[in-house]
């Protein structure tokens, strides 16, 4: 009896253990290796990752024999991995402070702005809060949402009602901007503060609400090859034709703006 | 009995489970010995007399024990009727009960969201009707924990009543005991090991559950936000060591659990 129970015990936990996918700061390093011949590895914020994903294809077109292989997540949840010794070659971040934290550990030198992005209220297709501006995020009757303080767009987002001088009377705060836009989307919230390249790459699932130039935050994207790279010389290129004006006509397609 | 196990106990083990084993204990306790060595262990008290703390580890505390109570009490019934009761569609139900151990829990939470929530199958009338709402209350947290743990309580619950003896169960009915007697007074009391033992791990599963928590229930201090959320954003914010520290504090709270209730009931 005893030794079945424990069995039992056993197989549960390591069920859950399985099953637990779920908790983790993300996914893991794709590769999983040291990256063989000509497969680069990106680590880029996930707000980059429609501009970014096209990116890598025209990039792997240009270079024959490349694979691009990409790692989408919150910065700060890149930044962990990379100072944890996960083996990129690029890293690109929605923000200044998770770069300075790589290159203060060693780990890159000279990042350099790329792109910017600007904030935009998300609202669920209908509006069902009647949501016109930021004021609207101080009442306490509807379902508000931002990102986490903890993450760059949770940060801009609360600069930016300081800025309109809002107390909000905030519901969830979300742990990346892709999950406070799916639950606006689906119309679990009447609103949230996320990226105006967000509101596009949403559709007609969200509606964009501008905010006024004095309220709205810049966001500036910052990109380096990582020192630790095997394919530096590919590394390098690849953050060239980010920059490139072929690559800033992509990067402006998806609604982000020149550094 | 006594004699004989212990006997048994005394003969040495043959060297293959010897060694296999001790590579599972190793395995599993190398993690904790590395949490423990980066552990700040200076600034330990402070960090856990913050508010951000101290509201995160009440949060997770009620909404823990609250789901492995509505187990319980939904779970007990249902291991009853997969185990004892033949009905059409059974196996169907027994693979669906397993569900939430295999999907993703984000997955599940989105699922939550789809049925509870203020567009969802059922939350919408519900939502319009009196304004209640399931996400963004510890109300939704709770939901989230127990249907992510509840499969843990059903399958051990489950194993337990078809391993019992049943010859008591039949001497009880011979007896004239109606079956509702006879799961009082019988069935309850000699499977109630199997019970505890699936509402520990139900609890331990509920105390660490993070993905269907966060999707479906949100993340605010005080009302939404658990100790599995709060150690999660600390890691974001870059305070690896504030997040170590809290992981530790949920590691202890458990522990201080399970121990005791291993040694009880489960056998030391």
């Amino acid at each position: 009896m005893k030794l079945k129970l424990a069995l039992i015990l056993a197989t549960a936990v390591l069920l859950a253990g399985c099953s637990d996918t779920g908790g983790g700061a993300g996914p893991a390093t794709p590769t999983g290796a040291t990256p063989a011949g000509g497969t680069l590895t990106v680590f880029a914020a996930a707000s980059l990752t429609d501009a970014f994903t096209q990116l890598g294809d025209r990039f792997k077109a240009a270079h024959p024999g490349v694979t691009v292989e990409f790692n989408f997540a919150a910065s700060s949840a890149l930044r962990e991995q990379i100072i944890g010794g996960a083996p990129a070659d690029v890293f690109a971040s929605a923000n200044e402070s998770n770069m300075t934290q790589v290159v203060d550990a060693g780990l890159a030198t000279g990042p350099t702005p790329f792109v910017t992005n600007v904030l935009q209220i998300a609202v669920p297709s209908d509006n069902p809060g009647q949501v016109a501006g930021l004021s609207d995020f101080g009442k306490a009757e509807l379902l508000i949402g931002l990102c986490a303080e903890e993450v760059p767009c949770g940060q801009f987002g609360l600069e930016a009602l300081a800025k309109a001088g809002v107390t909000p009377s905030i519901d969830t705060n979300e742990p990346d901007v892709r999950s406070l836009l799916t639950k606006v989307e689906n119309g679990d919230l009447d609103a949230g503060i996320v990226y105006h390249t967000d509101v596009l790459a949403a559709g007609d699932a969200v509606r964009g609400i501008e905010i006024p130039a004095g309220q709205n935050v810049v966001a500036t994207y910052p990109i380096v090859a990582l020192s630790g790279s095997d394919h530096a010389d590919l590394a390098t290129a690849f953050v060239g034709y980010v920059r490139s004006p072929a690559g800033q006509r992509v990067l402006e397609s998806f609604g982000f703006g020149p550094a | 009995m006594t004699s004989g196990s212990a006997n048994r106990a005394r003969a040495r083990p043959p060297w293959l489970l010897l060694a296999l084993g001790t590579v599972a204990v190793a395995f599993l306790v190398m993690p904790f010995l590395a949490l423990l060595q980066r552990t700040p262990w200076s600034g330990l008290g402070e960090l856990v007399g913050r508010p951000v703390v101290t509201d995160a580890l009440r949060l997770s505390l009620l909404t823990s024990l609250a789901a492995t109570g509505a187990a319980l009490v939904l779970g007990t019934p249902l291991a009853w009727l997969l185990a004892r009761q033949r009905f059409p569609g059974r196996s169907a139900v027994r693979a669906v009960v397993l569900l939430p151990m295999v999907l993703p829990p984000v997955v599940g939470g989105a699922a939550l969201l789809f049925a509870f929530g203020r567009r969802g199958l059922l939350g919408e009338s519900v939502y319009d009707q009196t304004g209640l709402l399931l996400p963004y209350s510890a109300w939704g947290v709770i939901v989230a924990n127990t249907f992510v743990a509840m499969p843990f309580l059903i399958i051990t619950v489950e194993a337990g009543l078809r391993s019992m003896d049943r010859r008591y169960e039949d001497a009880a009915a011979t007896l004239g005991a109606s079956q509702w007697t006879v799961f009082r007074r019988i069935t309850l009391p000699m499977v109630a090991p199997s019970i505890v033992a699936g509402a520990v791990l139900c609890w331990a599963r509920a105390l660490g559950e993070f993905g269907a928590t966060v999707t479906f229930a949100g993340n605010l201090q005080g009302r939404t936000q658990t100790m599995p959320l709060a150690v999660f954003l600390a890691l974001e914010s870059g305070d690896r060591q504030a997040a170590i520290a809290l992981s530790l504090l949920l590691i202890m709270v458990s522990l201080a659990v399970l121990v005791p209730m291993r040694d009880r009931w489960l056998g030391a």
